[in-house]
């Protein structure tokens, strides 16, 4: 599966000189639209501070009190049979609910089992592969005052949970078991 | 909700200290949480700069917009109520071309936009109509190319090669965005056979 990590890292740079040609072709002036663009960035980061701050602080006291290992002991045995990770359980289940927190798991999964390990790759595929499924259901209802969901609820926590198992499959096949 | 898990973490977090004698821990943890969360947004900033920056020039070129027409046939596909050339059809090309290329900020309002569109479509009424469901569906699945987010994390955490989880995170997320899909048809067909709208 080699081809795969391939494909990650010619991937980008490709997309870049993509972008950048396809700009100078249309003679959009690209370092000043670049530039305009990027500002966009800056705000966005700061804004994140404060929910990030507020969610590590509170996984690391979980965590560092014992807690977390506490909870995710009962869950060893089934899962070690099945090759999964306990400690991806957590970011498992909060990552269909809140965002932050799950950003906040996933960079304290990626701290302190390293971001090249097993569970660290699992961790970042895992945040990277499904949204939020909770909060775009309450933003996009609430928006148009849609009060009955009907399956949509249903329909998004099962592609969570098919998006979960293919993010352990792939990131196995990828990466080996350990 | 999440004003009790918040909570909740902390406050068991704290319980479990005081039981397991492992207060001072719990006091390194305070101070060092709040540290990695700054250190990671600066992180996350050096990313986030340079992707808006480069997708700036994708819109301006209109690439995006060559796209989204590239994916219209596939999107009326799986939009089979809304009428061929809808303007809701286009709200949801949009959106997804924007998650799709990461740009969160710029998807939600066009998601919402994209929601009134189908809501006006079903009458308003107050209930969520097919393709509703279906939009929600593909879009909590999100596909994105490339997660921002989670490179600048692997990259804060001195990876040896923080893209390489690029591709697999593109073949997990699009088996869910096909389950997605699935899902949805499977549901619908079983509201059809009961009957119900």
């Amino acid at each position: 599966m080699h081809w795969m990590t391939v494909i990650s890292i010619w991937m980008i740079p490709f997309l870049i000189c993509g972008i950048l040609l396809y700009g100078t072709f249309k003679k959009v002036p690209t370092y000043e639209t670049f530039v305009e663009g990027g500002k966009e960035g800056i705000q966005m980061s700061f804004s994140i501070i404060p929910f990030l701050v507020g969610m590590l602080v509170a996984i690391s006291v979980f965590r560092a009190s014992g807690a977390l290992e506490f909870f995710v002991q009962f869950l060893r045995p089934l899962l070690e049979f099945l090759h999964v990770p306990a400690e991806i359980v957590p970011l498992a289940i909060i990552r269909p609910i809140s965002g932050t927190a799950a950003l906040g798991m996933t960079s304290d999964l990626i701290s302190v089992y390293g971001p090249d390990s097993f569970i660290g790759r699992l961790a970042a595929t895992i945040q990277g592969s499904t949204d939020t499924t909770l909060y775009v259901l309450t933003v996009y209802f609430g928006a148009v005052g849609i009060k009955k969901m009907g399956d949509a609820l249903k329909v998004g926590l099962l592609a969570d949970l098919v998006g979960l198992i293919a993010a352990i499959v792939v990131v196995t096949l990828v990466f080996g078991g350990k | 909700m999440i004003n009790y898990i918040w909570v909740g973490m902390t406050l068991i977090g704290v319980i479990f200290a005081m039981v397991n004698g492992t207060m001072d821990a719990v006091n390194e943890a305070l101070f060092k949480g709040a540290k990695e969360a700054v250190t990671l947004c600066l992180g996350l900033m050096s990313i986030l700069v340079f992707w808006l920056g480069l997708m700036k020039i994708a819109q301006d070129s209109g690439l995006l917009d060559k796209l989204s027409a590239l994916f219209r046939p596939f999107i009326r596909l799986l939009f089979p109520e809304i009428p061929a050339n809808h303007p809701a059809l286009g709200y949801i090309l949009s959106n997804m071309m924007a998650n799709f290329f990461g740009l969160g900020n710029a998807a939600t309002p066009l998601g919402i936009k994209a929601m009134e569109q189908l809501k006006i479509l079903n009458g308003g009424k107050d209930s969520a109509s097919r393709s509703m469901i279906t939009f929600l569906a593909i879009n909590t699945s999100s596909i994105t190319l490339v997660p921002t987010t989670v490179i600048a994390i692997r990259m804060t955490y001195e990876s040896a090669s923080p893209t390489d989880i690029v591709f697999p995170t593109i073949i997990a997320t699009a088996i869910s965005a096909v389950g997605a899909i699935l899902i949805d048809r499977y549901f619908h067909r079983k509201r059809v056979r009961n009957g119900r709208r």
